[in-house]
Protein backbone atom coordinates (compact mmCIF):
# COMPACT_ATOMS: atom_id res chain seq x y z
CA UNK A 1 0.00 0.00 0.00
CA UNK A 2 3.25 2.08 0.77
CA UNK A 3 4.39 1.75 -2.29
CA UNK A 4 1.22 2.33 -4.50
CA UNK A 5 0.95 5.26 -2.65
CA UNK A 6 4.93 7.11 -3.02
CA UNK A 7 4.75 5.74 -6.79
CA UNK A 8 1.08 7.89 -6.93
CA UNK A 9 2.71 10.88 -5.33
CA UNK A 10 5.37 10.99 -7.43
CA UNK A 11 2.79 10.36 -10.77
CA UNK A 12 0.91 13.13 -9.46
CA UNK A 13 4.20 15.34 -9.22
CA UNK A 14 4.88 14.67 -12.07
CA UNK A 15 1.48 15.77 -13.51
CA UNK A 16 2.03 19.11 -11.87
CA UNK A 17 5.49 20.18 -12.46
CA UNK A 18 4.40 19.93 -16.23
CA UNK A 19 1.70 21.87 -17.92
CA UNK A 20 -0.21 18.35 -18.85
CA UNK A 21 -2.05 18.46 -15.74
CA UNK A 22 -3.20 22.47 -16.01
CA UNK A 23 -3.71 22.51 -19.56
CA UNK A 24 -5.86 19.13 -19.22
CA UNK A 25 -7.58 20.95 -16.26
CA UNK A 26 -7.86 24.10 -17.50
CA UNK A 27 -9.02 23.27 -20.96
CA UNK A 28 -11.46 20.94 -19.13
CA UNK A 29 -13.13 23.81 -17.08
CA UNK A 30 -13.50 26.18 -20.30
CA UNK A 31 -14.95 23.48 -22.06
CA UNK A 32 -17.59 23.10 -18.96
CA UNK A 33 -17.98 26.61 -18.03
CA UNK A 34 -19.33 27.29 -21.92
CA UNK A 35 -21.52 24.08 -22.07
CA UNK A 36 -22.75 25.07 -18.23
CA UNK A 37 -23.29 28.54 -19.20
CA UNK A 38 -24.91 28.17 -22.93
CA UNK A 39 -27.26 25.37 -21.22
CA UNK A 40 -28.15 27.33 -18.06
CA UNK A 41 -29.21 30.58 -20.69
CA UNK A 42 -31.28 27.91 -22.99
CA UNK A 43 -32.91 26.94 -19.73
CA UNK A 44 -34.09 30.60 -18.50
CA UNK A 45 -35.05 31.93 -21.47
CA UNK A 46 -37.08 28.53 -21.60
CA UNK A 47 -38.22 29.12 -18.17
CA UNK A 48 -38.99 33.34 -19.16
CA UNK A 49 -41.40 31.67 -21.89
CA UNK A 50 -42.94 29.19 -19.68
CA UNK A 51 -43.89 31.45 -16.76
CA UNK A 52 -46.93 32.57 -18.64
CA UNK A 53 -48.55 28.92 -18.60
CA UNK A 54 -48.35 27.22 -14.99
CA UNK A 55 -48.89 23.73 -16.55
CA UNK A 56 -45.33 24.01 -18.53
CA UNK A 57 -44.01 25.77 -15.56
CA UNK A 58 -44.51 22.87 -13.56
CA UNK A 59 -42.44 20.72 -16.20
CA UNK A 60 -39.78 23.03 -16.11
CA UNK A 61 -36.60 20.85 -14.31
CA UNK A 62 -32.92 22.15 -13.91
CA UNK A 63 -31.57 18.74 -13.50
CA UNK A 64 -32.82 17.47 -16.78
CA UNK A 65 -32.56 20.72 -18.77
CA UNK A 66 -29.07 21.60 -17.61
CA UNK A 67 -27.60 18.67 -15.84
CA UNK A 68 -28.41 15.90 -17.84
CA UNK A 69 -27.15 17.55 -20.68
CA UNK A 70 -23.90 18.94 -19.17
CA UNK A 71 -22.98 15.46 -17.94
CA UNK A 72 -23.47 14.25 -21.55
CA UNK A 73 -20.96 17.02 -22.61
CA UNK A 74 -18.83 16.19 -20.01
CA UNK A 75 -18.20 12.46 -20.77
CA UNK A 76 -17.47 13.41 -24.29
CA UNK A 77 -14.81 15.81 -23.41
CA UNK A 78 -13.85 13.35 -20.82
CA UNK A 79 -13.47 10.99 -24.09
CA UNK A 80 -10.82 12.95 -25.60
CA UNK A 81 -9.30 14.60 -22.75
CA UNK A 82 -7.93 11.84 -20.70
CA UNK A 83 -6.17 9.71 -23.14
CA UNK A 84 -3.81 12.66 -22.64
CA UNK A 85 -3.68 11.91 -19.51
CA UNK A 86 -2.42 8.45 -19.18
CA UNK A 87 -0.92 8.46 -22.34
CA UNK A 88 2.33 9.40 -20.95
CA UNK A 89 2.28 6.57 -17.68
CA UNK A 90 3.88 3.44 -19.27
CA UNK A 91 5.32 4.85 -22.25
CA UNK A 92 7.23 8.30 -21.33
CA UNK A 93 9.30 5.44 -18.70
CA UNK A 94 9.57 2.74 -21.52
CA UNK A 95 11.24 5.74 -24.19
CA UNK A 96 13.05 7.20 -20.94
CA UNK A 97 14.62 3.97 -19.67
CA UNK A 98 12.75 4.53 -16.40
CA UNK A 99 11.48 1.35 -16.74
CA UNK A 100 14.88 -0.32 -15.83
CA UNK A 101 14.33 1.82 -12.50
CA UNK A 102 10.87 0.64 -11.66
CA UNK A 103 10.94 -2.87 -12.91
CA UNK A 104 14.31 -3.64 -10.69
CA UNK A 105 13.08 -1.95 -7.41
CA UNK A 106 11.69 -4.55 -4.92
CA UNK A 107 8.01 -4.11 -5.61
CA UNK A 108 5.44 -5.85 -7.55
CA UNK A 109 4.22 -5.09 -11.10
CA UNK A 110 0.80 -4.51 -9.97
CA UNK A 111 1.62 -2.16 -7.36
CA UNK A 112 3.56 0.11 -10.10
CA UNK A 113 -0.02 -0.44 -11.79
CA UNK A 114 -2.03 0.75 -9.38
CA UNK A 115 0.19 3.25 -7.88
CA UNK A 116 0.31 4.98 -11.40
CA UNK A 117 -3.52 4.36 -12.24
CA UNK A 118 -4.33 6.32 -8.02
CA UNK A 119 -2.39 9.07 -9.55
CA UNK A 120 -4.62 9.42 -12.98
CA UNK A 121 -7.80 9.00 -10.68
CA UNK A 122 -6.70 12.22 -8.34
CA UNK A 123 -6.09 13.91 -11.47
CA UNK A 124 -9.52 12.95 -12.61
CA UNK A 125 -11.08 13.45 -9.38
CA UNK A 126 -9.55 16.80 -9.17
CA UNK A 127 -10.97 17.94 -13.02
CA UNK A 128 -14.28 16.90 -11.44
CA UNK A 129 -14.38 18.89 -8.34
CA UNK A 130 -13.78 21.50 -9.72
CA UNK A 131 -16.21 22.06 -12.09
CA UNK A 132 -18.82 21.47 -9.02
CA UNK A 133 -17.86 25.12 -8.00
CA UNK A 134 -20.09 25.59 -11.51
CA UNK A 135 -23.07 24.69 -9.15
CA UNK A 136 -22.89 27.30 -6.34
CA UNK A 137 -24.86 29.31 -9.13
CA UNK A 138 -27.58 27.02 -9.85
CA UNK A 139 -28.14 26.28 -6.28
CA UNK A 140 -27.95 30.45 -5.60
CA UNK A 141 -30.91 30.82 -8.24
CA UNK A 142 -32.48 27.67 -8.30
CA UNK A 143 -33.44 24.26 -6.76
CA UNK A 144 -31.63 21.71 -8.06
CA UNK A 145 -32.21 18.23 -7.08
CA UNK A 146 -28.23 17.63 -5.02
CA UNK A 147 -28.85 13.60 -4.90
CA UNK A 148 -29.33 13.23 -8.83
CA UNK A 149 -26.47 15.54 -9.66
CA UNK A 150 -23.94 13.66 -7.50
CA UNK A 151 -24.78 10.86 -9.25
CA UNK A 152 -24.36 12.12 -12.19
CA UNK A 153 -20.63 12.77 -11.27
CA UNK A 154 -20.26 9.55 -10.04
CA UNK A 155 -21.29 8.24 -13.18
CA UNK A 156 -18.32 10.89 -14.93
CA UNK A 157 -16.03 9.44 -12.04
CA UNK A 158 -16.60 5.67 -12.53
CA UNK A 159 -16.41 5.98 -16.73
CA UNK A 160 -13.66 8.12 -15.99
CA UNK A 161 -12.05 5.68 -14.12
CA UNK A 162 -12.57 2.99 -16.99
CA UNK A 163 -11.20 5.07 -19.49
CA UNK A 164 -8.16 5.63 -17.49
CA UNK A 165 -7.51 2.13 -16.88
CA UNK A 166 -7.83 1.63 -20.78
CA UNK A 167 -5.31 4.12 -21.65
CA UNK A 168 -3.16 2.38 -19.02
CA UNK A 169 -3.28 -0.97 -21.02
CA UNK A 170 -2.16 1.67 -24.46
CA UNK A 171 0.24 3.23 -22.85
CA UNK A 172 1.81 -0.41 -21.27
CA UNK A 173 1.90 -1.68 -25.51
CA UNK A 174 4.32 1.57 -26.55
CA UNK A 175 6.77 3.85 -26.12
CA UNK A 176 5.30 6.20 -28.64
CA UNK A 177 2.61 8.48 -26.54
CA UNK A 178 1.09 9.84 -29.18
CA UNK A 179 0.60 6.30 -30.13
CA UNK A 180 -0.63 5.49 -27.09
CA UNK A 181 -3.58 8.06 -27.16
CA UNK A 182 -4.62 7.80 -30.48
CA UNK A 183 -5.06 4.07 -29.46
CA UNK A 184 -6.72 4.47 -26.69
CA UNK A 185 -8.86 7.39 -28.22
CA UNK A 186 -10.51 4.61 -30.74
CA UNK A 187 -11.05 2.13 -28.52
CA UNK A 188 -12.62 4.08 -26.14
CA UNK A 189 -14.92 5.85 -28.90
CA UNK A 190 -15.97 2.50 -30.27
CA UNK A 191 -17.16 1.28 -26.93
CA UNK A 192 -18.69 4.14 -26.92
CA UNK A 193 -20.89 4.02 -29.99
CA UNK A 194 -21.44 -0.65 -30.02
CA UNK A 195 -25.04 0.40 -29.17
CA UNK A 196 -25.69 2.10 -32.46
CA UNK A 197 -24.75 -1.66 -33.73
CA UNK A 198 -27.12 -2.99 -31.45
CA UNK A 199 -29.74 -0.98 -33.19
CA UNK A 200 -29.58 -3.56 -36.33
CA UNK A 201 -28.96 -6.26 -34.14
CA UNK A 202 -31.51 -8.76 -32.96
CA UNK A 203 -31.77 -11.31 -29.81
CA UNK A 204 -28.61 -11.82 -27.63
CA UNK A 205 -26.05 -9.84 -29.64
CA UNK A 206 -28.15 -6.71 -28.90
CA UNK A 207 -28.64 -7.26 -25.50
CA UNK A 208 -24.63 -8.15 -25.03
CA UNK A 209 -23.77 -5.44 -27.98
CA UNK A 210 -26.01 -2.51 -25.54
CA UNK A 211 -24.35 -4.00 -22.35
CA UNK A 212 -20.60 -3.59 -23.42
CA UNK A 213 -21.86 0.39 -24.83
CA UNK A 214 -20.04 2.98 -22.15
CA UNK A 215 -22.65 5.38 -23.25
CA UNK A 216 -26.04 2.87 -22.41
CA UNK A 217 -24.34 2.70 -18.72
CA UNK A 218 -23.82 6.09 -18.57
CA UNK A 219 -27.08 7.91 -19.96
CA UNK A 220 -29.05 6.28 -16.75
CA UNK A 221 -26.59 7.61 -14.32
CA UNK A 222 -27.37 10.99 -15.75
CA UNK A 223 -30.60 10.68 -15.01
CA UNK A 224 -30.16 10.15 -11.63
CA UNK A 225 -30.39 6.48 -11.52
CA UNK A 226 -27.97 4.58 -9.60
CA UNK A 227 -27.83 1.14 -11.09
CA UNK A 228 -25.40 -1.64 -9.81
CA UNK A 229 -25.23 -3.08 -13.18
CA UNK A 230 -24.03 0.24 -14.64
CA UNK A 231 -21.08 0.14 -11.40
CA UNK A 232 -20.34 -3.25 -11.95
CA UNK A 233 -19.61 -2.67 -15.57
CA UNK A 234 -17.26 0.47 -14.89
CA UNK A 235 -15.49 -1.42 -12.34
CA UNK A 236 -14.88 -4.69 -14.50
CA UNK A 237 -13.72 -2.42 -17.59
CA UNK A 238 -11.46 -1.25 -15.29
CA UNK A 239 -10.28 -4.42 -13.83
CA UNK A 240 -10.29 -5.86 -16.93
CA UNK A 241 -7.91 -2.66 -18.32
CA UNK A 242 -5.57 -3.23 -15.09
CA UNK A 243 -4.98 -7.02 -15.70
CA UNK A 244 -4.45 -6.46 -19.44
CA UNK A 245 -1.94 -4.03 -18.65
CA UNK A 246 -0.06 -6.29 -15.85
CA UNK A 247 -0.32 -9.28 -18.34
CA UNK A 248 1.52 -6.59 -20.98
CA UNK A 249 4.06 -6.01 -18.98
CA UNK A 250 5.03 -9.44 -17.43
CA UNK A 251 4.87 -10.79 -20.81
CA UNK A 252 7.12 -8.07 -22.41
CA UNK A 253 9.54 -8.93 -19.37
CA UNK A 254 8.99 -12.66 -20.10
CA UNK A 255 9.69 -13.16 -24.06
CA UNK B 1 28.24 -13.01 -3.53
CA UNK B 2 27.05 -13.32 -6.93
CA UNK B 3 26.87 -16.50 -9.08
CA UNK B 4 25.39 -17.18 -12.15
CA UNK B 5 25.39 -20.44 -13.50
CA UNK B 6 24.72 -22.13 -16.76
CA UNK B 7 22.81 -19.08 -17.80
CA UNK B 8 21.28 -18.99 -21.14
CA UNK B 9 18.95 -15.94 -22.61
CA UNK B 10 17.19 -16.10 -25.82
CA UNK B 11 15.08 -13.42 -27.70
CA UNK B 12 13.16 -15.78 -29.90
CA UNK B 13 15.60 -17.73 -32.36
CA UNK B 14 18.58 -15.04 -31.02
CA UNK B 15 20.91 -16.35 -28.45
CA UNK B 16 22.30 -13.81 -26.33
CA UNK B 17 23.30 -15.40 -23.54
CA UNK B 18 24.90 -18.49 -23.88
CA UNK B 19 25.40 -21.12 -21.05
CA UNK B 20 27.34 -18.26 -18.97
CA UNK B 21 28.90 -19.44 -15.37
CA UNK B 22 30.89 -17.01 -13.42
CA UNK B 23 31.57 -16.60 -9.54
CA UNK B 24 32.49 -13.02 -8.13
CA UNK B 25 33.52 -12.89 -4.39
CA UNK B 26 32.58 -10.34 -1.65
CA UNK B 27 34.28 -7.02 -1.87
CA UNK B 28 35.66 -7.30 -5.18
CA UNK B 29 34.86 -5.38 -8.49
CA UNK B 30 34.53 -7.61 -12.02
CA UNK B 31 34.39 -6.34 -14.59
CA UNK B 32 32.13 -8.00 -17.79
CA UNK B 33 33.87 -7.53 -20.43
CA UNK B 34 32.89 -7.81 -24.48
CA UNK B 35 32.32 -6.12 -27.88
CA UNK B 36 29.11 -4.78 -28.65
CA UNK B 37 26.35 -7.07 -28.37
CA UNK B 38 28.05 -9.73 -26.63
CA UNK B 39 25.37 -9.68 -24.07
CA UNK B 40 26.78 -7.76 -21.26
CA UNK B 41 23.26 -6.02 -20.90
CA UNK B 42 21.79 -8.98 -20.94
CA UNK B 43 23.20 -10.77 -18.16
CA UNK B 44 22.92 -7.70 -15.97
CA UNK B 45 19.46 -7.30 -16.74
CA UNK B 46 19.08 -10.72 -15.58
CA UNK B 47 21.05 -10.45 -12.43
CA UNK B 48 18.99 -7.10 -11.46
CA UNK B 49 15.85 -8.93 -11.77
CA UNK B 50 14.46 -6.92 -14.94
CA UNK B 51 14.76 -9.71 -17.23
CA UNK B 52 14.18 -13.35 -16.70
CA UNK B 53 16.22 -16.22 -17.82
CA UNK B 54 15.73 -18.91 -20.13
CA UNK B 55 17.78 -21.38 -18.70
CA UNK B 56 20.22 -21.60 -15.44
CA UNK B 57 20.04 -19.60 -12.02
CA UNK B 58 21.68 -16.22 -10.89
CA UNK B 59 22.25 -15.67 -7.60
CA UNK B 60 22.77 -12.36 -5.57
CA UNK B 61 23.87 -12.52 -1.79
CA UNK B 62 22.52 -15.89 -1.94
CA UNK B 63 18.72 -15.01 -3.14
CA UNK B 64 17.92 -16.78 -5.98
CA UNK B 65 16.80 -13.61 -8.67
CA UNK B 66 14.16 -15.89 -9.83
CA UNK B 67 12.70 -17.44 -6.67
CA UNK B 68 13.19 -14.62 -4.52
CA UNK B 69 12.98 -11.31 -6.55
CA UNK B 70 12.17 -9.23 -4.18
CA UNK B 71 14.89 -9.96 -1.46
CA UNK B 72 17.63 -10.10 -4.26
CA UNK B 73 16.25 -6.85 -5.61
CA UNK B 74 16.52 -5.44 -2.21
CA UNK B 75 20.50 -5.85 -1.71
CA UNK B 76 21.19 -4.83 -5.46
CA UNK B 77 22.03 -1.46 -6.92
CA UNK B 78 22.19 -1.28 -10.26
CA UNK B 79 22.70 1.70 -13.03
CA UNK B 80 21.41 1.05 -16.47
CA UNK B 81 22.91 1.67 -19.59
CA UNK B 82 20.87 4.47 -20.17
CA UNK B 83 20.21 6.19 -16.64
CA UNK B 84 17.30 5.92 -15.54
CA UNK B 85 16.48 9.78 -14.51
CA UNK B 86 13.10 11.84 -14.56
CA UNK B 87 14.21 15.11 -15.36
CA UNK B 88 11.48 16.94 -14.19
CA UNK B 89 12.90 16.24 -10.62
CA UNK B 90 15.56 18.13 -8.68
CA UNK B 91 18.52 15.76 -7.30
CA UNK B 92 17.40 15.23 -3.79
CA UNK B 93 13.39 14.57 -5.05
CA UNK B 94 14.91 11.96 -7.43
CA UNK B 95 17.09 10.09 -4.96
CA UNK B 96 14.54 10.40 -1.98
CA UNK B 97 12.19 8.83 -4.90
CA UNK B 98 14.15 5.79 -5.52
CA UNK B 99 14.72 5.64 -1.77
CA UNK B 100 11.20 5.23 -1.63
CA UNK B 101 11.08 2.80 -4.20
CA UNK B 102 14.30 0.88 -3.08
CA UNK B 103 11.95 0.19 0.39
CA UNK B 104 14.45 2.33 2.39
CA UNK B 105 12.41 2.78 5.47
CA UNK B 106 10.98 6.66 5.62
CA UNK B 107 12.34 7.61 8.66
CA UNK B 108 16.25 6.33 7.76
CA UNK B 109 15.82 8.02 3.88
CA UNK B 110 17.32 11.30 5.01
CA UNK B 111 20.69 9.53 6.42
CA UNK B 112 20.72 7.32 3.52
CA UNK B 113 20.16 10.78 0.60
CA UNK B 114 22.37 12.61 2.62
CA UNK B 115 24.92 9.56 2.63
CA UNK B 116 24.33 9.24 -1.48
CA UNK B 117 24.97 12.85 -2.42
CA UNK B 118 28.32 12.99 0.07
CA UNK B 119 29.76 9.87 -1.84
CA UNK B 120 28.50 10.56 -4.99
CA UNK B 121 29.70 14.61 -5.07
CA UNK B 122 26.12 15.43 -5.88
CA UNK B 123 26.40 18.16 -2.98
CA UNK B 124 26.56 21.26 -5.27
CA UNK B 125 23.42 20.29 -7.82
CA UNK B 126 21.62 18.25 -4.82
CA UNK B 127 18.26 21.06 -5.27
CA UNK B 128 18.77 21.47 -9.54
CA UNK B 129 16.65 20.00 -11.66
CA UNK B 130 18.55 16.70 -13.13
CA UNK B 131 17.38 17.70 -16.94
CA UNK B 132 19.57 21.18 -15.67
CA UNK B 133 22.79 19.36 -14.89
CA UNK B 134 25.51 18.28 -16.98
CA UNK B 135 26.44 14.65 -18.33
CA UNK B 136 29.03 13.73 -15.84
CA UNK B 137 26.75 15.00 -12.87
CA UNK B 138 23.84 13.03 -14.44
CA UNK B 139 26.26 10.04 -14.28
CA UNK B 140 26.95 10.92 -10.63
CA UNK B 141 23.24 10.83 -9.88
CA UNK B 142 23.22 7.40 -11.74
CA UNK B 143 25.79 5.80 -9.34
CA UNK B 144 23.96 7.59 -6.21
CA UNK B 145 21.23 6.37 -6.96
CA UNK B 146 22.55 3.01 -7.13
CA UNK B 147 23.86 3.05 -4.23
CA UNK B 148 20.85 4.68 -1.45
CA UNK B 149 19.74 1.42 -0.03
CA UNK B 150 22.98 0.30 0.59
CA UNK B 151 23.07 -2.62 -1.80
CA UNK B 152 25.81 -5.14 -0.63
CA UNK B 153 25.81 -5.63 -4.73
CA UNK B 154 26.23 -3.05 -7.20
CA UNK B 155 25.73 -3.76 -11.23
CA UNK B 156 27.26 -0.98 -13.44
CA UNK B 157 26.07 -0.95 -16.84
CA UNK B 158 29.20 1.05 -18.80
CA UNK B 159 29.41 3.27 -16.26
CA UNK B 160 32.13 5.88 -17.43
CA UNK B 161 30.15 5.98 -21.07
CA UNK B 162 29.67 9.68 -23.16
CA UNK B 163 32.10 11.46 -20.24
CA UNK B 164 35.10 13.06 -20.78
CA UNK B 165 38.21 12.24 -19.76
CA UNK B 166 38.79 13.88 -16.80
CA UNK B 167 34.73 13.00 -15.81
CA UNK B 168 35.85 9.42 -16.26
CA UNK B 169 38.61 9.16 -14.11
CA UNK B 170 36.57 11.20 -11.60
CA UNK B 171 34.09 7.93 -11.69
CA UNK B 172 36.30 4.77 -11.80
CA UNK B 173 38.19 6.68 -8.44
CA UNK B 174 34.57 6.67 -7.30
CA UNK B 175 34.27 3.06 -8.02
CA UNK B 176 37.54 1.96 -6.58
CA UNK B 177 35.89 4.01 -3.14
CA UNK B 178 32.96 1.92 -3.63
CA UNK B 179 35.07 -1.29 -3.50
CA UNK B 180 35.26 -3.58 -0.12
CA UNK B 181 31.72 -2.73 1.25
CA UNK B 182 30.07 -3.28 -2.00
CA UNK B 183 30.57 -5.98 -4.49
CA UNK B 184 30.50 -4.39 -7.93
CA UNK B 185 30.14 -5.71 -11.55
CA UNK B 186 30.65 -3.26 -14.16
CA UNK B 187 30.36 -3.78 -17.92
CA UNK B 188 32.64 -2.02 -20.07
CA UNK B 189 34.38 -2.25 -23.76
CA UNK B 190 36.84 0.46 -22.49
CA UNK B 191 40.30 -2.33 -21.50
CA UNK B 192 41.90 0.37 -19.54
CA UNK B 193 39.14 0.46 -17.27
CA UNK B 194 39.47 -3.23 -16.69
CA UNK B 195 42.97 -2.26 -15.65
CA UNK B 196 42.67 0.45 -13.42
CA UNK B 197 39.57 -0.41 -11.58
CA UNK B 198 38.83 -4.59 -11.92
CA UNK B 199 40.34 -7.56 -9.69
CA UNK B 200 38.80 -9.65 -12.44
CA UNK B 201 37.18 -9.99 -15.63
CA UNK B 202 34.43 -11.88 -17.08
CA UNK B 203 35.10 -11.38 -21.15
CA UNK B 204 32.37 -13.20 -23.40
CA UNK B 205 32.04 -13.10 -26.83
CA UNK B 206 28.49 -13.72 -28.65
CA UNK B 207 27.20 -14.75 -25.42
CA UNK B 208 29.86 -17.22 -24.78
CA UNK B 209 32.49 -16.85 -21.55
CA UNK B 210 35.54 -16.56 -23.22
CA UNK B 211 37.66 -16.59 -20.18
CA UNK B 212 37.40 -15.32 -16.55
CA UNK B 213 39.52 -14.88 -13.46
CA UNK B 214 42.03 -12.42 -12.06
CA UNK B 215 43.97 -10.34 -14.18
CA UNK B 216 47.00 -11.27 -12.94
CA UNK B 217 45.98 -15.05 -13.29
CA UNK B 218 44.76 -13.95 -17.02
CA UNK B 219 47.47 -12.42 -18.16
CA UNK B 220 49.94 -15.06 -17.19
CA UNK B 221 48.23 -17.73 -18.66
CA UNK B 222 47.97 -16.32 -22.34
CA UNK B 223 51.65 -14.96 -22.06
CA UNK B 224 53.95 -16.34 -24.86
CA UNK B 225 56.72 -13.47 -25.24
CA UNK B 226 58.01 -10.65 -23.05
CA UNK B 227 58.17 -7.87 -25.17
CA UNK B 228 60.05 -4.68 -24.99
CA UNK B 229 59.66 -1.42 -27.47
CA UNK B 230 62.28 0.48 -28.46
CA UNK B 231 62.39 4.30 -29.54
CA UNK B 232 65.98 5.55 -30.72
CA UNK B 233 67.14 8.88 -31.73
CA UNK B 234 69.61 7.36 -34.65
CA UNK B 235 70.83 3.85 -35.39
CA UNK B 236 67.97 2.06 -36.40
CA UNK B 237 69.43 0.25 -38.98
CA UNK B 238 72.75 -0.93 -36.95
CA UNK B 239 70.61 -1.36 -33.96
CA UNK B 240 68.49 -3.64 -35.87
CA UNK B 241 71.34 -6.29 -36.44
CA UNK B 242 73.35 -5.79 -32.67
CA UNK B 243 70.31 -6.24 -30.32
CA UNK B 244 69.61 -9.89 -32.69
CA UNK B 245 73.35 -10.76 -31.30
CA UNK B 246 72.00 -10.26 -27.99
CA UNK B 247 71.91 -13.96 -26.76
CA UNK B 248 68.03 -14.72 -26.15
CA UNK B 249 66.53 -12.64 -28.19
CA UNK B 250 63.89 -14.60 -30.58
CA UNK B 251 62.54 -11.49 -32.62
CA UNK B 252 63.94 -7.89 -33.49
CA UNK B 253 61.13 -5.64 -35.72
CA UNK B 254 60.74 -2.74 -36.89
CA UNK B 255 57.47 -0.12 -37.22
CA UNK B 256 56.53 3.60 -37.05
CA UNK B 257 60.25 4.42 -36.02
CA UNK B 258 60.38 1.78 -33.17
CA UNK B 259 62.02 -1.49 -32.33
CA UNK B 260 60.04 -4.24 -30.70
CA UNK B 261 62.12 -6.77 -29.51
CA UNK B 262 61.15 -10.12 -28.19
CA UNK B 263 61.95 -13.38 -26.20
CA UNK B 264 60.79 -15.72 -24.27
CA UNK B 265 59.48 -14.37 -20.71
CA UNK B 266 61.57 -16.91 -18.80
CA UNK B 267 64.50 -13.85 -18.95
CA UNK B 268 64.75 -10.56 -18.30
CA UNK B 269 66.84 -8.95 -20.87
CA UNK B 270 66.27 -5.96 -20.56
CA UNK B 271 69.28 -4.62 -18.59
CA UNK B 272 71.69 -5.92 -21.42
CA UNK B 273 69.52 -4.49 -23.88
CA UNK B 274 69.87 -0.98 -22.43
CA UNK B 275 73.12 -1.18 -21.53
CA UNK B 276 74.11 -1.97 -25.76
CA UNK B 277 71.84 0.79 -26.40
CA UNK B 278 73.63 3.41 -24.29
CA UNK B 279 77.07 1.82 -25.39
CA UNK B 280 76.30 2.42 -28.90
CA UNK B 281 75.01 5.97 -28.77
CA UNK B 282 71.68 5.47 -30.81
CA UNK B 283 70.04 8.23 -28.47
CA UNK B 284 67.58 6.21 -26.18
CA UNK B 285 64.40 8.44 -25.93
CA UNK B 286 62.04 5.37 -24.38
CA UNK B 287 61.97 2.04 -23.43
CA UNK B 288 58.82 0.27 -22.33
CA UNK B 289 57.85 -3.23 -21.90
CA UNK B 290 54.80 -4.01 -23.90
CA UNK B 291 53.87 -7.08 -21.66
CA UNK B 292 51.25 -8.92 -22.59
CA UNK B 293 47.91 -6.60 -21.19
CA UNK B 294 44.18 -6.56 -21.42
CA UNK B 295 44.44 -5.37 -24.62
CA UNK B 296 46.27 -8.13 -26.53
CA UNK B 297 44.52 -10.70 -23.98
CA UNK B 298 40.89 -9.25 -25.21
CA UNK B 299 41.90 -9.26 -28.66
CA UNK B 300 43.54 -12.66 -28.55
CA UNK B 301 40.25 -14.46 -26.74
CA UNK B 302 38.05 -12.77 -28.65
CA UNK B 303 38.94 -13.48 -32.25
CA UNK B 304 40.08 -16.62 -30.94
CA UNK B 305 36.41 -17.33 -29.93
CA UNK B 306 35.92 -16.09 -33.10
CA UNK B 307 37.75 -18.95 -35.62
CA UNK B 308 36.72 -22.11 -33.24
Amino acid sequence: MRNIWNIALKEIRTYFTSPIAYVVIAVFLVLVGFFFTSALMWFNSQAIQMAQNPYYAQQMNINQMVYTPLFHNMSIILLLMLPLLTMRLFSEEKKSGTDELLFTSPIGVGQIILGKYLAALIVLAAMLALTGLLSIFSFAFGNPELPQILNGYLGLFLMGAAFIAAGIFFSSLTENQIVSAILTFGALLLFWILNWAAYSASGLWRDVLNYLSIFQHFDDMTRGILDTKDVVYYASFAFFGLFLTHSVIQSRRWR
Amino acid sequence: MIEVEHLTKKYGDLVAVRDLSFKVAKGKIWGLLGPNAAGKTTTMRILTGYLPATEGTATVAGFDVFERPNEAKKVTGYLPEIVPLYPEMTVSEYLSYVAALKQVPAAKRKPALERAIQVSGLASVKNRLVKNISRGYKQRVGIAQSLIHNPDVLILDEPTIGLDPAQIIEIRELIKSLKGEHTIILSTHILAEVTQTCDGVVIINEGRLMASGSLEDLTASFREKERVILRLRRGHEDALSAIQTIPGVEKVSRHDGELAIEWSPAKDLRESLSRLVVEKGWGLLEMRTAAMNIEDLYLRVVSGGGEQ
